[in-house]
């Protein structure tokens, strides 16, 4: 049973047992952003693509293409813990007001 | 035809759990169950088992890696009594909603305090709920047989719920009684592989086990916990109808001993029931028609099937070697009630409390019991139910 079938409306006679969950890296399937207190926005123009916010981020929100350079934030994914705007030495990183 | 010993209901338990002979043992020593790991780490040393034996540092962890090992997909078994299993408990519900089938060796002791090493039911009583299956054992060969049992239950698919297998402290456990033994080879056939179907060291497929479980879901999980707690009745029967095959010993939920004809009965479990049967043999000579119900199958709680063997009866009285501290009644006292409410049947029915911690329950006990159940089945009712069993300064 593929885990994504699996919601608040399934049967218990449908329901795994012990809630075990059988399908591996299904974490993505969760958009758990909604727990975001606090929003970061990414300022393009002051990004020097210096790469140490990324590595910081507890939730990986912080995508990278190919190119190494990294992209908006998947907010599907942030928690706003604002971390990444402690690591940013540009300020490009700021708090939603 | 089986091979005769002479065991104590430890080395009974240590030598089923040899045969048995699980990947993994993890145990904690307490009294009056300590010997059960201890003669079973002889046989890891010797090679007699293949067994990885933890030696943990409390109670806490060996239920811990018992669910840890389960969950890898081992088979695993512990032995505790009393306060080792209070320290178990946080443990003892997570493996019954996990779903994995531990088996566990429960030597009764008086959970403290005041500190006290002997046998009552009070650790096996404040577990009822915890969603384990558990089997009661009159003597050795009962231990020993619930035992080799044990696992054909609890990993059976439409069960998966832990199981332990309870028998009396120091009055069973520690004393020498005849047993007869099945064969290594007939055991090890009856308990077969452990094939788990999800397994977390299944490297092919990944699981995880034991997610959060919030207001969406943990009701339907219950839900299935107390169906699987349903469907272990019928598995129960299954596997004892396998067992009397290879050993011409039956078993039921419960045994009848001079019943069916009884005008009054007793209701009780572990080793009292051999105290029960001496007495009935003595009433019976004298015209009395006594009976017992002894239960085997406490958890889950047989209780249609135990209204509908007392429902005819003129009196009953059930005996808890545990107090619910409810000012109501014990355990087994309101579950037994329970089960001839809903058959509409209106037997009177006593209850007594006894043998709380390691008190002597001798045949003169049971023998007032039984004459107090004359007495109610004269009047038809019982006033004061909740009775205390020969306690000083009672009148």
């Amino acid at each position: 049973m593929t885990y994504d079938k699996l919601n608040t409306s399934t049967p218990w006679q449908d329901l795994t047992i012990g809630g075990n969950i059988y399908d591996a890296g299904n974490a993505r399937e969760f958009k758990t952003g909604d727990w975001r207190s606090q929003k970061p926005i990414w300022i393009e123009e002051k990004c020097t693509q210096c790469g140490l916010c990324f590595p910081v981020c507890p939730d990986d929100a912080i995508p990278v293409g190919k190119d190494q350079k990294r992209k908006d934030f998947n907010y599907d994914a942030c928690k706003g813990c604002m971390v990444c705007a402690k690591a940013c030495p540009f300020k490009a990183i700021e708090k939603e007001v | 035809m089986g091979i005769r010993e002479r065991l104590s209901g430890n080395e009974a338990s240590a030598t089923a759990m040899k045969q048995i002979n699980p990947d993994v043992v993890a145990a904690f020593p307490i009294t009056p169950s300590t010997e059960i790991p201890q003669y079973f780490s002889t046989f890891v040393s010797n090679g007699t088992v293949d067994t990885e034996f933890v030696a943990v540092e409390s109670e806490h962890s060996a239920m811990s890696a018992c669910i840890g090992a389960e969950a890898a997909g081992a088979r695993a078994m512990t032995a505790t009594s009393s306060n080792g299993l209070s320290l178990m408990w946080e443990m003892i519900y997570i493996a019954s909603s996990l779903r994995l089938p531990i088996v566990m060796s429960l030597v009764n002791r008086a959970v403290s305090g005041p500190l006290n090493i002997h046998n009552d039911h009070s650790d096996a009583m404040g577990a009822r709920d915890s969603g384990w299956i558990q089997l009661f054992s009159e003597n050795n060969q009962e231990a020993y047989d619930n035992l080799i049992m044990a696992h054909r239950i609890a990993e059976h698919k439409d069960v998966l719920l832990p199981l332990m297998v309870c028998q009396d402290g120091f009055i069973t456990s520690h004393s020498i009684e005849n047993i007869e033994l099945i064969e290594d080879e007939k055991v090890k056939e009856f308990v077969g592989k452990y094939n788990p179907e999800h397994y977390l060291l299944d490297d092919k497929n990944p699981i995880a086990v034991g997610p959060l479980d919030l207001q969406g879901y943990l009701f339907e999980h219950k839900k299935q916990q107390s169906e699987a707690m349903k469907n272990a009745k019928k598995v129960i029967l299954e596997v004892a109808k396998d067992f009397e095959k290879m050993t011409g010993r039956k078993y039921e939920f419960f045994e009848k001993y001079k019943l069916d004809d009884a005008d009054i009965a007793i209701v009780c479990m572990n080793s009292t029931a051999g105290t029960t049967k001496y007495t009935i043999d003595k009433l019976r000579e004298k015209g009395i028609k006594a009976g017992l119900l002894k239960v085997r199958v406490y958890r889950p709680f047989p209780a249609e099937e135990i209204a509908e063997a007392l429902k005819n009866l003129k009196a009953i009285a059930v005996l808890d070697k545990a107090d619910s501290l409810n000012a109501a009644g014990g355990a087994l006292y309101e579950d037994v009630v329970s089960g001839l409410y809903n058959a509409k049947a209106t037997v009177p029915v006593v209850n007594y409390i006894y043998g709380i911690g390691g008190r002597d329950t001798k045949s003169d006990d049971i023998e007032k019991v039984y004459n107090d159940l004359q007495e109610i089945m004269k009047k038809g009712t019982v006033e004061n139910p909740y009775r205390y069993l020969g306690v000083r300064g009672d009148k």
